[in-house]
């Protein structure tokens, strides 16, 4: 089977003016299958926004490769791969455009790719639908909705171009408790649903191990070890992945 | 009772609802403008019409700001006067605010070498003094509304350039922009659809708080003899041609400065309420 997401030797140097260069991402490899569900734990800080902004494109690495569905993506333009790979960002509201509505914003995708106006309008209820929301919310501004109802938003905003992997960036840290079970929840049923891949970002590893297949866990830009979540749980390798586990268990 | 009116002014100015206040300044600008629009037909006299028989009259009810030395109306030239001030104005200010934002925009959005070089040139031009700038204008180019309107807008734009260049900077980084890209958005659409309208707030109040700022530049080129020319009538240069009259006719002054000073304080207050209006704690309370 070919992997959905390939990662070779990936590496982001942050160049800051006045200091040394800083290396956020050191030497990252991993691959992913279709459908799974990876989780990439690690401190805040450990350069896994870095890895996730690199896979969409919306950074450019500072070396190694990268290969969506068997195609090098390392050089493209995120226009191109944006109908691969979808994200989900932390805070919901802030992924909202404030002046448009929500809308606005799932359709978006549908109507670059060139769908004409009136069925994107269909689709976005549709969409709506399929992640507990009432068609209704379409027209509502992200300052008017409560954070897990704007994180649904957002999730039905990646699905609408039906994405093979889907990037959650602490996509339930800024939530309740409650609702990020109601988030997960969600996310596992539309998984499921579409045959989508899913990197699960986060630095809990209590709610990672519930719901991933597979766990990478992430230090000062480099993955120390990786593992099924019980391997990684009852038999940690590293000092720091116990320590990530002594204290949430 | 000049003791009592600025601070029952001052009084509604701070404790009226932002809304309140664009509502009743949004009014007053919208009169200025519509009467500017309609002004020769809500003149009493032909501004233009010369009677030397009435030269210099002290303002009476036939003449309520008196006439000036050709015997023409000053209410009727105040009020002609109004639709070359304002609306060469407005024409500055949006060449300002077009120029400005665009270059602002293509600032944040390029950056690198280009972004560089436009905020040097930027700076120089805020450097410059503008008035002598306007005469070295007016020196090369020769006087005229045209060119005085010219020369302000040639070294006004960088304030907007520097609004609209770090409000871009600032919203190229949020999440929502990033979600923008993912959706496949063109350049072109993350400016026009994403961009701009989360940056035109700041700068519209900037806007309407420089028309009050414009007019007075404008009006000080024309008094200078480098803006409007006579026999048209515009608000600087009647105060200008009759500067040398103070002693004995101090209405005919008096008149156009008054209409200045109305005019831009109507579009100050009107600036200053935009911007509590947009300003985001104001709205969390209304
Ligand atoms: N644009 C940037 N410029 C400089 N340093 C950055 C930039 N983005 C992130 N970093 C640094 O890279 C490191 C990793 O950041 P990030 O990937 O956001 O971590 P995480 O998502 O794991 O919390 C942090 O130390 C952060 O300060
Ligand atoms: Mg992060």
């Amino acid at each position: 089977m070919t992997p959905i997401l390939q990662i070779q030797n990936l590496k982001k140097i942050f160049s800051r003016d006045g200091q040394s260069d800083f290396t956020a991402v050191d030497d990252v490899s991993f691959d992913m299958v279709p459908g799974e569900c990876l989780g990439l734990i690690g401190e805040s800080g450990s350069g896994k926004s870095t890895v996730a902004n690199m896979i969409v494109r919306l950074l450019a690495p500072s070396g190694g490769r990268i290969s969506l569905d068997g195609e090098d993506v390392t050089d493209a333009d995120v226009r191109a791969i944006c109908r691969k790979v979808q994200m989900v960002f932390q805070s919901p509201q802030e992924s909202f455009d404030p002046r448009r509505t929500l809308g606005d914003g799932i359709g978006e995708s549908l109507l670059t790719a060139g769908r004409p106006a009136a069925e994107a309008r269909e689709e976005v209820a549709r969409l709506l639908e399929s992640v507990g929301l009432s068609p209704d919310f379409a027209s509502r501004y992200p300052h008017e909705v409560s954070g897990g109802q704007c994180q649904r938003a957002a999730i039905a905003r990646a699905l609408a171009i039906e994405p093979k992997l889907l990037i959650c960036d602490e996509a339930t840290s800024a939530l309740d408790v409650t609702v990020q079970a109601e988030i997960v929840a969600l996310l596992s049923h539309l998984m499921r649903g579409h045959g989508m891949a899913c990197l699960f970002i986060c630095h809990d590893i209590a709610l990672a191990q519930g719901f991933c297949d597979r766990l990478l866990v992430m230090y000062r830009g480099k993955i120390v070890e990786e593992g099924t979540p019980d391997e990684v749980i009852q038999s940690p390798k590293q000092e720091y992945t116990k320590m990530l586990i002594d204290s949430v268990l | 009772m000049t003791a009592v009116e600025p601070t029952l002014l001052q009084a509604f100015v701070h404790n009226s609802s932002g809304k309140t206040r664009l509502y009743i300044f949004g009014t007053m600008a919208a009169l200025l403008i519509i009467g500017a629009l309609f002004s020769e037909s809500l003149c009493p006299y032909d501004p233009y019409l010369q009677n030397l028989d009435i030269a210099l009259e002290q303002p009476s009810a036939a003449h309520i700001f008196g006439t000036d030395r050709y015997g023409r109306d000053m209410l009727s030239r105040v009020i002609a006067g109004s639709r070359t001030s304002i609306f060469s104005t407005f024409l500055l200010v949006a060449i300002i605010t077009t120029l400005g934002t665009a270059i602002g925009v293509f600032c944040g959005w390029a950056r690198g070498r280009a972004d560089n070089i436009l905020m040097r040139v930027s700076d120089l031009c805020l450097a410059f003094p503008g008035l002598v700038f306007a005469l070295a204008v007016a020196g090369v180019l020769g006087g005229g509304l045209h060119n005085a309107i010219l020369a302000l807008a040639a070294i006004s734009w960088p304030k907007y350039a520097r609004i609209a260049r770090s409000q871009t900077l600032s919203v190229r980084e949020t999440a929502y922009l990033k979600a923008a890209r993912l959706a496949g958005c063109s350049t072109s659409r993350l400016i026009l659809r994403h961009i701009l309208p989360n940056i035109a707030g700041p700068i519209l109040v900037t806007a309407t708080l420089d028309v009050g700022t414009m007019m007075m530049e404008l009006a000080g080129l024309s008094f200078l003899g480098l803006g409007a020319k006579p026999p048209t009538p515009e608000w600087g240069s009647m105060m200008s041609e009759t500067r040398g009259l103070l002693q004995t006719i101090p209405w005919a002054v008096f008149a156009p400065g008054v209409a200045i000073f109305l005019a831009v304080m109507v579009f100050n207050l009107l600036g200053d309420a935009i911007r509590d209006y947009l300003d985001p704690k104001m709205r969390v309370k209304s």
